[in-house]
């Protein structure tokens, strides 16, 4: 299925289900390293961007991210607005005007959105947050398109990455956000950010299957 | 509660209708702005954070303290619309300070509003709040977090902004409160997220949790109960060897409750850190005790110490009228 508006806005919607889905696991997850909001935060933020899609129907890919990283932006908060709200924005920059991506254009924006929330967030691999899942993820992605993989199986792999990177979460120790301030007792749980992210990347390879 | 999705709202809304002269609550985005706001000659100061902590911040909105303070939903950080919101509402021409405590999501959210507001031509300046010595290995984290030299800083930069004075030396005065302030708190029970509905911690009744945070997220050391005295050791040992504080040293003294804890317990506990400091030839200047920066329900407490001078003592005693706060004037 190639990316288009449409195929684009059916990943943002799935991965609103998911998140009203999995809102208690996660909110479980951050009550054992963090404050118990993640779950609810991305809740309020993407009940918020499913209320407003609409207002967007007619717009290319860059209005629909663009939509998507204001209203995370404004209604989520914490660290999870101004991060997800960076990787939507910087999307959209990078698709604005298109109403369809090539494969290697996806991977461009996400790329870019993955930038976006380095340099907001200040954070590195193995830091223990959504970066140890999104950047695997990514490069991932890239290699396999390198390899002239179909797009379907390029995020496949996408999501693989991204699952492994998650799981490899719970042995770190936090070195950003509330979790740090527990110090080793942040071992033993798996990020609430890196496991958000990673259903971002599942609801991706199931939409573009 | 009548709904968990509505804490924030009904109690903004509540605070509001209890404080009519003192401030008014701007519904979208929220924030709490002082009833005069914007002073017109005067720097702006905006501060901000979870809700879930009350009094702080909006307990604090008034004369001589904040002119507005952005609330976001429990323990979560505002967003950048709601305070560049605020920042214009509170601009009167002489720049807006923003006071943030250091934790990631507030920082990132601020940093983000700074961006916005400076675009619109307002100046800026911004100062973190780092006191809590319980953080350790703070190369390690995020930083060490701000707690309760957060209701210092405001009073103290309030009551400088309240006379005139320029951004960049209201900035500085908070810094140096921020510089020469350190607090360490402890927990007996853990508090209860409205929306998770259940506690974020479970200490057995005989346990205790010191070095909390004002989160609900837990501390670094679990042990079982002691007496006020020992706690109070505990407390105020890791701050005196932090700054460090010397004999002759005038400081002031602020014992504050996490939301579950009696006044009666926590002038018990003051009663602990004067014997302490005493012994150790530091005389108690100033003091506040009461529950200001709070995490709901939460039993326990926290100390701060804030070593003063003259400058700093005047400020500290310079009028204020806030809903939490006031005296003088």
């Amino acid at each position: 299925m190639p990316v288009t508006r449409e195929t684009a806005e059916q990943w943002i919607r799935a991965y609103a289900a998911a998140i009203a889905e999995h809102e208690q696991a996660l909110t479980q997850l951050d009550m054992a390293i963090g404050d118990g909001d993640h779950g609810a935060n991305m809740q309020r933020g993407f009940q918020a961007v499913l209320s407003r899609l609409g207002s967007v129907a007619e717009g290319d890919l860059g209005a629909l991210f663009k939509l998507v990283g204001m209203t995370l932006l404004s209604t989520v908060g914490g660290t999870s607005g101004p991060l997800y709200g960076t990787l939507f924005l910087q999307m959209a920059l990078k698709t604005q005007g298109k109403h369809e991506l090539a494969p290697e254009e996806l991977e461009a924006a996400l790329r870019a959105g993955l930038e976006g929330i380095i340099a907001r967030g200040k954070a590195a691999p193995g830091d223990k947050t959504m970066i140890d899942a999104l950047k695997p993820a990514q490069e991932a992605l890239r290699q396999a398109l390198n390899q002239k993989s179909s797009l379907a199986e390029a995020l496949r792999r996408a999501e693989e990455a991204a699952r492994t990177g998650r799981d490899a979460t719970i042995a770190l120790v936090a070195r950003k956000g509330r979790a740090s301030y527990l110090g080793e007792r942040s071992a033993g749980h798996q990020d609430p950010g890196a496991t958000s992210a990673h259903l971002l990347m599942e609801c991706a390879a199931r939409t573009w299957m | 509660m009548n709904n968990p999705q509505d804490v924030v709202t009904e109690a903004l809304r509540g605070m509001a209708a209890a404080h009519t002269g003192l401030l008014r609550l701007n519904a979208e985005p929220p924030y709490l702005v002082r009833a005069d706001a914007p002073v017109q000659g005067k720097v702006g100061i905006v501060s901000g954070g979870g809700s879930g902590h009350e009094p702080m911040h909006g307990g604090f909105v008034g004369m001589g303290m904040l002119d507005a303070a952005c609330p976001g939903a429990v323990f979560t950080s505002p967003t950048p619309d709601q305070m560049l919101a605020a920042s214009q509402a509170v601009n009167g021409g002489a720049g807006v300070l923003h006071l943030i405590k250091n934790y990631t999501g507030d920082c990132l959210n601020f940093e983000m509003a700074a961006e916005l507001a400076r675009a619109e031509g307002i100046e800026v300046e911004q100062v973190l709040i780092n006191d809590d010595v319980a953080v350790q290995d703070s190369l390690y984290t995020a930083g060490r977090r701000g707690v309760g030299v957060t209701v210092l800083v405001e009073k103290i930069a309030g009551a400088a902004a309240e006379q005139r004075r320029p951004l960049k030396e209201v900035a500085e005065i908070a810094r140096t409160v921020n510089a020469r302030g350190r607090s360490m708190g402890m927990a007996l029970t853990s508090c209860t997220v409205p929306h998770a509905g259940k506690p974020t911690f479970v200490l057995a009744e005989d346990e205790m949790e010191i070095g909390i945070g004002i989160h609900g997220e837990p501390g670094r050391r679990r042990m079982k109960w002691a007496p006020a005295a020992e706690v109070a050791v505990m407390l105020v040992e890791p701050i005196l060897g932090d700054l460090p504080f010397q004999p002759g040293d005038e400081v002031l003294a602020f014992v504050n409750g996490m939301g579950g804890t009696p006044l009666m317990e926590l002038y018990i506990m003051f009663a602990e850190v004067a014997r302490i400091l005493e012994g150790r030839g530091i005389r108690i200047a100033r003091s506040l005790v009461g529950s200001y920066i709070t995490s709901l329900e939460m039993a326990g407490c926290s100390v701060t110490l804030l070593k003063l001078d003259g400058a700093l003592t005047q400020l500290w005693d310079a009028p204020v009228k806030t809903a939490a706060l006031r005296w003088g004037g």
